[in-house]
């Protein structure tokens, strides 16, 4: 699906380096599971105490719980994490420390074959995470109508935009403490992309400034379908995060091939 | 000699990156079932020439036929017919042995029986099976070289490419290595090899190439390049003195080259100990004598000079 | 005589040159440590201090007294000193007893594991120190101290980050691979910083899970810190709460006598 999307980028091989990271990663699948605790917790401690101290909040007019707020939010933040950690830290790692991709570019596969199994890769954490907490949301309570199902591939499209900047960005770090850039930019997108309080909050200039993050468009995207306010805004969310997802991905395709056969 | 049977043609062969030019338009032929060695000194542009011939790298200029094959249109279709062992093994190190021959074989499109099959072959003939379920980490330089070089084996390839493949193994890995790589070659699988060791490359080659500065500065077997680049012996005298240089005149006469060197002076000769005799009856009483037969060190240090490279 | 002499070097003058080592390790990759340090307090109070401090304003209006800026500054103090604890003792001492052995290297050296133990605390203190006085400068600037008792902050921010430092540093050194360390920070610290009291009350939690919460050495932190920052507390409960900090990092010590000792002579 995604190969008729993006021509001539990839092809069946790349599903080999699915295969390689599922082998890897089942030796460590607790560190796997235990990824997705992380977003519960918060969604957790969000819900026990600051629902009570803020109660509920109108955003636009529609008045909602502050964990209905929060928890479309914390669910982008999850897939913006699992993005950056599998594209940007794991794929630095195989790419300039262990030297995975050389061994495998040496074989019939490609460097897009390469790009495209670790996306495909990225999406199915996504997918499994993505469930996992949108069940979750439902079992607390914070979701108002049976839309939030279409949540589910909305954080997928999440995860496709960020894993594509990350995949891009990573080319670009030169060593581990290059890790600190991509702590600087993802800390201020979750505590200003609108997480935590609504945009209304903000001066008109800097909501417009805001509006500019993948991570706010998401948010919003998600909490209008958790809370079932559909919208034709909507649409031009996801085509948003859609055309950051691929400006990231052929970026990264060029830098990789840069990189990996000069 | 028809099309088929060249395994690897390259002609004008250039590799740039910027505005550094590795390989200066090298013309190189391997024949199906030789094994052909690659020799020179660090940044010789040896490692820039495998990984073109390895279908990974695209030339810059000239033209390359790999199997017969364009590796610009058909690199998939080579690189699934080739085994390559690169000079860093690359490997999972989080993973089994087996686990990472069963890896590599599904990047080939085998189908998982067929791995599983492979991998059990393989491990037997590097002598891996008892460490099949060892963590790669845990493993010696050289059993981790041989399971790259099983790696590489997975597909069954025609060609096999190995770079440096004993670089930094002790005496017994390296002579095991060889014994697999004889066996490989009496099977008709055809061998590229890079080396810096010229007792590696006397063993192993067929033919060879020897590169220095991106250029190739002698080609041919390893007997024929001795025989048109050193003498047939070489004497090795050593003094008690440390000036060497003003030895030179007196001994000159003796040998078709002398060569000084910062600890000894070498001869080169046709016969070493008649040479001997010669050199105590003029009066010359070094500290040492040795004679040897020449090598491809001799022809290697001759053609690419003994400053260091780095 | 000789033994005279060389007796006083067997203190400070011995294991500060442990405390170098790991001060020139900092300083390698102290650009982008520092700006993070001055940066995240920063983002972070202008976020849920300002940001949602505004709709709790509007609803609950002030939390034990406190503006919600207030009640939360102090809380972001102690759980960085308890990031810098946890981060620089357990990692960082993996590799350093695994991966690269420096520590190895160490004690080929004059130096004793002892040595190793109280250079890294020390250095651990060092750093905690110097991120409170940052810290406390920007909560000052946010308007968000009320008594001098907040000069105390920096040395509150030390007496955390060695709480956790010491038990960690001495558990690191028992461990194997990494992958107990992965889950300690999702399962332990990750949870500790969202259910320590340092985002909303205690009494938010029902009665029950109170006494669970007053068991995390977080918890103390972010109560002592809030003490300092606003100058009201019973000298009863802080007491208490130096004491588990305290209890924690002397233990810690003495167990990682005892663990760095194993890991690295025998």
């Amino acid at each position: 699906m995604l190969t008729r999307v993006l021509p001539r980028f990839g092809s069946r091989r790349s599903i080999h380096v699915f295969e390689r990271n599922l082998l890897v990663y089942r030796r460590q699948w607790l560190m796997m599971v235990s990824g997705f605790f992380e977003p519960l917790f918060y969604l957790l401690s969000i819900s026990i105490g600051l629902n009570k101290l803020i109660g509920t909040i109108h955003v636009g007019g529609h008045p909602m719980s502050y964990a209905a707020f929060v928890a479309p939010g914390m669910l982008a933040t999850s897939m913006m994490n699992g993005a950056v950690i599998d594209t940007i830290f794991n794929v630095f790692f195989r790419l300039k420390i262990a030297h995975s991709y050389d061994a495998i570019l040496a074989t019939p596969l490609d460097v897009s074959d390469v790009a495209l199994g670790e996306i495909w890769w990225a999406l199915s954490r996504a997918a499994l995470y993505a469930a996992s907490f949108i069940v979750c949301m439902v079992l607390l309570g914070d979701v108002g109508s049976a839309w939030v199902v279409l949540c589910w591939p909305a954080a997928l499209l999440t995860g496709l935009a960020f894993s594509g900047v990350g995949l891009a960005g990573c080319t670009y770090i030169r060593s581990w403490q290059d890790f600190e850039f991509a702590t600087l930019v993802e800390l201020p997108l979750f505590l200003f992309s609108a997480t935590f309080f609504p945009i209304s909050l903000y001066p008109r200039w800097l909501g417009a400034i805001v509006s500019l993050s993948p991570l706010y468009q998401s948010a919003t995207l998600m909490r209008g379908l958790a809370l079932g306010q559909l919208s034709l805004l909507m649409g031009l969310r996801a085509l948003y995060l859609t055309a950051v997802g691929l400006a990231g991905l052929r970026l990264a395709a060029r830098r990789f091939r840069r990189i990996l056969v000069p | 000699m028809s099309v088929e049977d060249l395994v690897v043609e390259a002609r004008g062969l250039v590799k740039r990156f910027g505005a550094f030019e590795a390989v200066h338009g090298i013309d190189v032929e391997v024949r199906r079932g030789e094994s052909f060695g690659f020799l020179g000194p660090n940044g010789a542009g040896k490692t820039s020439t495998m990984r073109m011939i390895s279908a990974v790298s695209t030339p810059s200029q000239g033209t390359l036929r790999i199997l017969g094959l364009d590796p610009a249109t058909h690199g998939p279709t080579i690189r699934a017919r080739l085994g390559v062992v690169p000079q860093e093994d690359t490997l999972e190190l989080e993973l089994s042995v087996r686990v990472n021959l069963e890896i590599y074989g599904r990047y080939f499109d085998l189908p998982w029986s067929e791995v599983k099959e492979r991998t059990r072959e393989l491990l037997e003939f590097v002598q891996l099976s008892e460490r099949a379920n060892s963590k790669v980490d845990d493993l010696s330089g050289g059993m981790k070289r041989r399971l790259t070089i099983a790696r590489a084996l997975i597909n069954r390839p025609e060609l096999l490419i190995l770079d440096e493949p004993t670089t930094g193994l002790d005496p017994q890995a390296r002579h095991l290595l060889w014994d697999r790589l004889y066996r490989l070659k009496r099977e008709g699988v055809t061998l590229i090899i890079t080396t810096h060791y010229m007792d590696e490359a006397e063993q192993l080659c067929d033919r060879l190439v020897v590169m220095d500065q991106g250029s190739i500065v002698a080609q041919g077997a390893p007997s024929e390049l001795i025989e048109q680049h050193s003498t047939r012996e070489v004497v090795e005298l050593r003094f008690a003195q440390d000036e060497h240089e003003p030895l030179r005149a007196s001994l000159e006469g003796f040998a078709s080259r002398v060569e000084v060197l910062p600890d000894r002076i070498l001869l080169y000769v046709n016969d070493g100990d008649e040479v001997v005799g010669q050199l105590g009856r003029a009066g010359v009483n070094p500290a040492s004598t040795l004679v040897r037969r020449s090598s491809l060190e001799d022809v290697f240090l001759r053609l690419t000079g003994r400053t260091l490279v780095e | 005589m000789s033994d005279v002499t060389a007796h006083p070097s067997a203190g400070w003058a011995r294991w500060q040159r442990s405390w170098w080592y790991h001060a020139v390790l900092y300083a390698r990759t102290w650009r982008g440590s520092v700006i993070s340090t001055a940066v995240f307090p920063l983002l972070f109070l202008a976020a849920m201090g300002v940001g949602v401090g505004h709709l709790v304003s509007q609803h609950a209006g002030r939390v034990q007294g406190l503006s919600y800026l207030d009640f939360i500054a102090p809380g972001l103090l102690a759980t960085t000193a308890m990031q810098i604890g946890e981060g620089e003792s357990t990692w960082s001492v993996l590799g350093a007893v695994k991966w690269q052995r420096t520590y190895h290297a160490a004690i080929s050296t004059p130096l004793e594991p002892e040595d190793v133990l109280l250079g890294k605390l020390s250095w651990v203190g060092t750093r905690a120190l110097a991120t409170g006085v940052i810290y406390t400068v920007i909560i000052g600037l946010f308007g968000a101290l009320h008594s001098w008792w907040a000069l105390s902050l920096p040395l509150v921010a030390t007496l955390i980050a060695l709480a956790f430092a010491a038990p960690l540093v001495a558990w690191t050194c028992t461990l194997e691979n990494e992958g107990a360390l992965i889950t300690f920070y999702r399962f332990a610290i990750v949870p500790m910083f969202l259910f320590s009291a340092t985002f909303y009350p205690v009494s938010a939690y029902p009665g029950y899970l109170r006494p669970l919460v007053q068991l995390a050495p977080l918890y103390h932190g972010v109560a002592l810190a809030r003490a300092g920052a606003d100058g009201h507390g019973s000298l009863g409960a802080l007491s208490a709460h130096v004491a588990v900090l305290g209890v924690m990092a002397v233990a810690g010590l003495l167990w990682g006598r005892h663990t760095l000792r194993r890991r690295l002579v025998n």
